[in-house]
């Protein structure tokens, strides 16, 4: 449980960070808040030769938030965008996606756009990038572009970046009005990846659901996203109360599109049962933060 | 006389282990080279080459070993520690394979660099050519017998085990009723926070040892080492340091790294430390507690067990240098707090290539219990009668002790209970549950949607097994007192108990005691600290040291206050005439008089000599049957073992969407006889049930048919949280042990033992599902409510 050598570069700007990543190319993995990188290095499972930490890296640590997005820098802990109350009040979904992931210290440490990066099929953040329809900036020393969450997301473990290429930060808009949001999981103990989670996002229009819309982790090699308006027009809601939805029909209509598989801590058929029961739960949860803003139009202080 | 003994007095070793000052084994030896080793990846497979070439450029490299490398003592198999008759096909390891490996974990080559990350790198460079075997993974394949562990073992079996009383069989055939199932338990381990970890130092000039080792025996590890490594056992030191766990692991000894890193210091003459990582400690030390039981009940119509018939297969990992405690333990703790008329228990104990099964906290007694338990629901519920009058209609009856179960217990004695009331105990649990009103709770969650089940599990345990502890107490001349017992200690809060017992015995503050385990150059003679014996063992060992310690003060002080024994007191470190304070001398000023002295070397001595009894010239200074110093040394030693109960109950809900778990109520009723301090028994408590909720809910050893542990990590072995463990109700009953003089009984164990059980019938209460293997996650019970066959006609209750 002790890495093998590996050269350690602490870059103090963007410039000196991308430079060296340019140089070490191949060779180089970024050092965000070591919460995943640190153990899979003790553990010998990967062994890069250069180690860009990027902690020092002036500007970085930023959550930003305008009436549309909310921004979040590499360096940004988890813990800086869940305690962010101006990111709240423009996507809520963060907080109640990162109240999900691990435990407080492991949180302090931990950076949202590191665990976008990391890339694991079970980590929450990369459902909210998806149901967000957000983006990540990636830059390197020839430029920056912003790719969506469909194109960042390559497979388990595995996102779009190239060599000499780090994320500079990530961007979670805002819903449309009216929208409100859930996140649901399923995990074996309190802080656990999930067996199964959900994110969801209803939106209520004149008093009736006009969209639903679900991303999903731990049930296949990505976040999947999921559109179930369909299953849940009809769905009325009225002085906060929601009425004459089937979720239920929601949580059928995702689990045939998903096609989760077994491992040591589920069966297959268990992780969709839980497909159709989260989801459920979470557009009922979802339809339910949606119904106030709408009858009462209380503005949220940010 | 202030109660010391008794009393819950705050640990005094926590204020050390919780600010970060305590002395774990890799806070020792900061300087000294590191070992890693290379171990086996293949579950089976012969060693064909070890080629080093690619490792030996590494910058920092001191040596490499191999068995080769190995001679004398060491060169043979490690020590069968505990045989037994019926281990017919005992099988031990070699330090390092010679050959062949059965295990994926099992070490192959001993690297020693200057530091952990040299040794890894090197051990990561060393090539090994394997023959792969086919492995034998699981009690299934291994009772199959189509592949073999041993190759000389043609059905996998390493012991027969047989333990009866009573004809079963006939009882069987008389019975009204019989039941018969089969039940499985899956693996489990220790898993202290602290792995295993040894720090050796080599004196060349004095030709002696002194060796760090976070074990559970450190008098145990020193004959171990002396006899390997053909030293005389005074040129060997174990000190025990503060130990962050052990649980049952670090009770087995010589682990090959116990005996390789003395060996290395030796050999290079340098100080040499070896700390086991995470994964090491998963495949590479030891697990417990799968096994598969096939069981017949025969009962009456009043639900009265008449026979109990028990065939299990034992699953014993690759190598068994720990005899076939657990499954000597399983066969006759199985029976709890019942009186079957008829008994039969045969238990086969099975190689497989997987890592060894040795005694993990509780050893082979949750399986036990898991059948009897079950066994009491299954005929609950056949009859239609509540769980707890079908306990209370088997129970051995207060005017029954000592009870003769007709059984040969692990110390090879009759298995003979000393104390308890058990229905006492399930009276308590039942008013401390709620357990009649449950009916109430539960259609009271019903209208709310919700859906709950209580559970019962009742258990009894032999404890402070044998053969003995000592003592040794001394009254320095500063007052302070010195105790110090050769078992180990592992958190459990000795230095609080035993300081309790000698404060109270011998008359001193608490805070004048000092406290010392597991440290030979303190205390030569020991056996260890395991099977809740220390309180029992080394308590009353101390208890007795202490009693001849103040039998000497009060003789001195005698002779010198010109009184008679018989008049004195010693009150807060005083001894006193009774009701003539000024009368008096400090223990400190006994102990100085007790070393008849030329030298006044300091005040004490001076000050002293004005007590010196009357010269007698015809008396030797030191009386021919007297020594000097206010000191003892005293064993205890039982004839048979002590038998703690308990019986717990546990309220579950269950969340029919998710098929998750929670556990609202965990109650415990608990009887160790005389407590000498209710906060450590509670706390005991809590972390036994903590590891039942992991046993029952959580923990499993992910094999793949390989053999390659799947789930070799904190992350994958779900050992629970805090967040995890219900908050837990706690009554005691106290019946006191007659065997021995402190009237105590042991208490480390309980908490882990019904909780399978426990949690098992809860669940199954609130189903209506058959449960009938351990531990149940969330997506074994949505597949057993998709497919359980006796569902329909159970219904849900
Ligand atoms: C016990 C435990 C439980 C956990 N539970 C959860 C959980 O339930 N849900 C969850 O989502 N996560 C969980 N995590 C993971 C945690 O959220 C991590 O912090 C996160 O996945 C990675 O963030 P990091 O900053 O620690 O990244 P690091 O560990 O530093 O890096 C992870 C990977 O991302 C790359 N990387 C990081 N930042 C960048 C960047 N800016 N540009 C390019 N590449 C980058 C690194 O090179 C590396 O490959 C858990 C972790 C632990 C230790």
């Amino acid at each position: 449980m002790k890495p093998p050598a590996f050269t350690y570069h602490a870059p103090e700007s963007l410039d000196e960070a991308l430079g060296v990543l340019a140089e070490v190319g191949e060779d180089g993995k970024v050092l965000a808040g070591g919460q995943s990188l640190v153990p899979i290095l003790n553990m010998r499972l990967a062994a890069p030769a250069h180690l860009v930490d990027i902690n020092r890296v002036a500007g970085l640590s930023t959550v930003d938030t305008n009436d549309t997005s909310v921004t979040v820098g590499a360096t940004a802990r988890h813990t800086d965008v869940e305690l962010d109350d101006a990111a709240y009040g423009v996507q809520p979904l963060l907080r109640q996606a990162l109240r999900l992931v691990a435990h407080p210290v492991i949180r302090n440490r931990g950076t949202t756009v590191g665990s976008l990066a990391h890339a694991d099929p079970a980590g929450e953040m990369t459902a909210v990038l998806a149901l967000t329809r957000g983006s990540v900036r990636i830059t390197s020393g020839s430029g920056s572009r912003n790719v969506d969450a469909t194109d960042f997301f390559v497979g388990p473990l595995e996102c779009c970046l190239r060599a000499g290429e780090m994320v500079e930060s990530a961007t979670f808009p805002a819903f449309p009005a009216g929208t409100g949001s859930a996140f649901i999981e399923v995990a074996r103990r309190h802080g656990d990846y999930a067996l199964c989670g959900v994110a969801a996002a209803v939106t209520v229009l004149d008093g009736a659901v006009s969209a639903a819309r679900a991303a999903y982790i731990s049930v296949g090699p990505t976040p999947l996203l999921v559109d179930l308006t369909d299953a849940v027009a009809g769905g009325a809601v009225s002085g906060g109360a929601v009425s004459g939805a089937d979720w239920a029909a929601a949580g059928r209509l995702a689990q045939s599109q998903v096609s989760p598989e077994a491992d040591i801590h589920s069966t297959a058929s268990y992780r969709r049962h839980l497909v159709g029961v989260l989801t459920a739960r979470a557009l009922a949860e979802a339809a339910a933060a949606a119904a106030p803003t709408h009858s009462l139009p209380l503005r949220r202080s940010g | 006389m202030t109660q010391i003994f008794g009393e819950p007095i705050t640990r005094r070793e926590d204020a050390r282990l919780t600010t970060g000052r305590g002395r774990f084994l890799d806070d020792l030896g900061r300087h000294a080279l590191a070992a890693a080793f290379v171990r086996s990846p293949h579950a089976h497979a012969r060693v064909r080459e070890i080629d080093v070439t690619a490792a030996l450029d590494v910058e920092g490299l001191i040596g490499i070993y191999t068995y080769d490398d190995l001679d004398g003592p060491l060169a043979e198999p490690l020590p069968l520690l505990i045989p037994h008759p019926t281990l017919t096909a005992g099988r031990t390891a070699y330090p390092l394979a010679n050959g062949i490996v059965r295990h994926v974990g099992e070490p192959i080559a001993m690297v020693v660099g200057t530091d952990r990350y040299v040794a890894e790198d090197v051990a990561g460079l060393i090539e090994v050519t394997y023959e792969p075997l086919p492995p034998v993974v699981g009690l299934t394949a291994s009772r199959d017998g189509d592949l073999l562990v041993h190759d000389d073992l043609p059905d996998n079996v390493a012991a027969h085990l047989m333990q009866q009383t009573g004809d079963v069989d006939a009882e069987l055939a008389a019975a009204p009723n019989t039941v018969t199932f089969t039940q499985t338990i899956e693996r489990s381990a220790s898993m202290p926070l602290e792995g295993r970890g040894v720090y050796a130092r080599w004196d060349a000039q004095d030709d002696s040892l002194r060796v760090y080792s976070s074990t559970q025996t450190s008098t145990s590890v020193r004959a171990a080492i002396a006899a390997k490594l053909e030293l005389s056992p005074g040129k060997v030191e174990v000190i025990a340091p503060d130990v962050g766990g052990g649980f049952g692991v670090k009770i087995v000894h010589p682990w090959p790294e116990e005996l390789l890193i003395p060996w290395a210091a030796r050999l290079l003459d340098r100080e040499v430390k070896w700390v086991e990582d995470r994964r090491e400690h998963f495949i590479s030390s030891a697990h417990e507690r799968g096994q598969i039981q096939d069981i017949t009940a025969g009962y009456d119509d009043e639900g009265r067990l008449l026979a109990l018939d028990v065939r299990i297969w034992h699953d014993h990992g690759a190598y068994t240098p720990y005899g076939i405690i657990v499954p000597i333990i399983t066969s006759t703790q199985l029976l709890g707090p019942y009186k079957p008329r008829a008994y039969r228990c045969a238990i086969d104990s099975m190689y497989t290539n997987t890592v060894i099964v040795t005694p993990y906290r509780g050893a082979g007694r949750p399986q036990g219990c898991f059948a009897m338990e079950r066994t009491m629901d299954r005929i609950a519920d056949a009859l239609g009668l509540d769980r707890a009058v079908v306990r209370e209609r088997n129970l051995i009856q207060p005017d029954e002790f000592p009870y003769d179960q007709g059984l040969t217990f692990q110390d090879g004695r009759p298995l003979i209970y000393d104390s308890g009331d058990y229905p006492e105990s399930l009276r308590m649990i039942r008013e401390l549950v709620g357990w009649d009103d449950f009916e109430t709770v539960r259609s009271q969650a019903a209208a709310e949607g919700r859906t709950v089940g209580i559970g019962m599990a009742c258990y009894v345990e032999g404890t402070g097994v044998g053969p003995y502890e000592g003592g040794h107490v001394q009254v320095e001349n500063s007052g302070r007192v010195l105790v110090s017992t050769g078992l180990t200690s592992q958190g459990q809060g000795h230095e609080t108990v035993f300081a309790q017992i000698v404060a109270q015995e011998l008359g001193v503050p608490l805070d004048d005691v000092v406290v010392t385990t597991g440290d030979t150059r303190r205390f030569g003679y020991a056996v260890g600290t395991f099977a809740s014996r220390a309180a029992v063992m080394s308590g009353n060992a101390v208890a007795l040291a202490a009693r001849n310690v103040r039998a000497k003060a009060l003789r001195i002080a005698a002779d010198a206050l010109e009184c008679s024994v018989d008049d004195l007191d010693i009150i807060d470190g005083v001894v006193q005439v009774k009701g003539d304070p000024s009368a008096a001398m400090a223990l400190s000023t006994v102990a100085v008089l007790s070393n008849p002295l030329r030298y006044a070397f300091d005040n004490a001595a001076r000050a002293a000599t004005q007590f010196a009894p009357r010269a007698d010239p015809l008396r030797a200074p030191v009386d021919e049957d007297d020594e000097p110093g206010l000191e003892n040394r005293d064993y205890y030693s039982p004839i048979r073992s002590t038998f703690a109960s308990g019986m717990h109950s546990a309220v579950v809900e269950i969340d029919r969407d998710t098929c998750e778990t929670k556990i609202l109520r965990y109650a415990v009723v608990h009887d160790c006889g005389n407590l000498i301090n209710p906060m450590i028994v509670e706390g005991q408590i809590h972390g036994g049930v903590a590891q039942g909720v992991g046993g029952a809910l959580y923990e499993v050893m992910h094999y793949d048919e390989h053999g390659q542990l799947l789930n070799a990590s904190f992350m994958d072995f779900l050992m629970p949280y805090a967040t995890e463990i219900p908050h837990i109700e706690t009554a005691h009953l106290q019946t006191p042990s007659p065997l021995n003089p402190l009237g105590i009984k042991g208490a480390g164990e309980a908490g882990v033992i019904p909780g399978s059980a426990c949690l098992a019938s809860a669940i199954e209460d609130a189903l209506g599902v058959r449960i009938s293997a351990m531990p149940v996650s969330p997506s074994d019970l949505f597949e057993l409510l998709a497919t359980d066959p006796e569902r329909t006609r159970r219904g849900s209750r």
